[in-house]
């Protein structure tokens, strides 16, 4: 179940425990080719909280964490940002954000 | 995915990428031609070619335009765009070109010629961090900010005219301004040198007829600019082959041709064997 984030809600999912967070937009191609990536990641990972930033209604969190290249994947442990990837990633790329 | 999918997918529509998908086609395969227009290549500006059998003296126009006709005779669709980038994924391919996603279970790489797909001083540095090769992806992080366009290509103008639709500040280099360029920054882009001039910004837009090789899959191998490939035109990535220029000298067009009819023939022997 990967969760759409707002500025509402950021601080708080990703406070405690592993995050991933998925800077993507619908105009974005390869953010398209991005996601089933991130979704088979979720799959194989139930441990990680998946989550998904669109940088068109969230502007301030894309600024915030200066994602200047979507997609960007960030990865939060215990609330503090660990690694963040710009580009297209796979998924042993994305597992070892977290090794 | 939400674009279309192929067989095969070229990129490159060029006589190498053209030759590929005819004979892609005539194994049956569903294949699709993607790339810039090959009617604003320097070939097409060619006066006469003197050197293809049985066509002597024929413009470069003409004979682009005699290979494009063949390719809407086979029904063989053309998208016109460039790939910005691609990512194996489960056995097949996934290829984003503008804002639409192509799947395919193997790719022809025949772009051309890369000597003009050499990065500038500090642009991959700074790839993702203010250097970007596609406009409608990343165009909307840069609002309200200064961006630099180098526009290297044929379709340029258009990116240009969207990132100005969208509330950049767009400074607008063509190819033949944008000399002795530099990329400055540490952390992300800071300002562009052209010509000896510096230029503040918060974002360069390098626009390129095509991505280099090696960007748009990392780990492909090269060897002084040129993809390397075995005698099938396999490259070094399982299911990506490649022909014409890209693969090296001489940059001719009965190279092109003829290697681009042995990479659509070993991709066709790919898919098949991963068919089963």
């Amino acid at each position: 179940m990967i969760q759409e984030l707002t500025s509402e809600n950021f601080d708080q999912i990703t406070a405690a425990g592993d995050v991933l967070v998925d800077f993507w937009a619908v105009w974005c191609g390869p953010c398209r080719m991005q996601s089933p990536i991130v979704d088979e990641f979720a799959d194989k990972h139930p441990d990680v909280t998946v989550c998904k930033v669109n940088v068109d209604n969230e502007p301030a969190l894309a600024a915030r964490f200066g994602v200047a290249a979507i997609p960007t994947l960030a990865a939060f442990q215990g609330g503090q940002l660990t690694g963040k990837k710009v580009g297209l990633s796979n998924l042993e790329e994305i597992e070892d954000m977290y090794k | 995915m939400d674009g279309s999918a192929f067989d095969i997918l070229i990129l490159g529509a060029g006589p190498a990428g053209i030759s590929a998908a005819l004979t892609a086609r005539a194994r049956g395969r569903s294949v699709a031609v993607l790339g810039s227009d090959p009617m604003r290549s320097a070939l097409a500006r060619a006066e006469r070619i003197d050197n293809y059998p049985g066509l002597s003296g024929m413009s470069g126009w003409d004979m682009l335009a005699a290979m494009l006709g063949d390719l809407e005779r086979q029904g063989i669709p053309r998208i016109t765009g460039r790939a910005t980038a691609v990512m194996p994924f489960h056995g097949r391919f996934m290829v984003s070109a503008e804002r639409d996603v192509y799947e395919a279970g193997a790719l022809i790489l025949a772009a051309g010629t890369q000597q003009a797909a050499r990065p500038y001083p500090g642009e991959t540095k700074l790839l993702g961090r203010g250097v970007s090769y596609c406009a409608t992806c990343d165009g909307m992080l840069y609002r309200g900010r200064r961006v630099a366009v180098l526009g290297l290509s044929a379709g340029s103008e258009a990116d240009r005219d969207f990132l100005k639709s969208i509330g950049c500040q767009v400074l607008y280099f063509t190819g033949t301004q944008a000399k002795n360029i530099e990329i400055q920054g540490e952390e992300k882009v800071t300002g562009l040198w052209v010509n000896g001039e510096e230029y503040a910004v918060d974002g360069v837009f390098v626009l390129r007829d095509a991505v280099a090789a090696d960007v748009l899959l990392p780990g492909l191998d090269m060897s002084d600019g040129h993809i390397t490939v075995g005698p099938d035109m396999a490259t070094s990535v399982p299911g990506v082959f490649a022909a014409g220029d890209c693969t090296g000298r001489p940059y001719q067009i009965a190279r092109a041709v003829g290697q681009g009819n042995i990479a659509a023939l070993a991709a066709d022997r790919y898919v098949k064997e991963h068919e089963k």
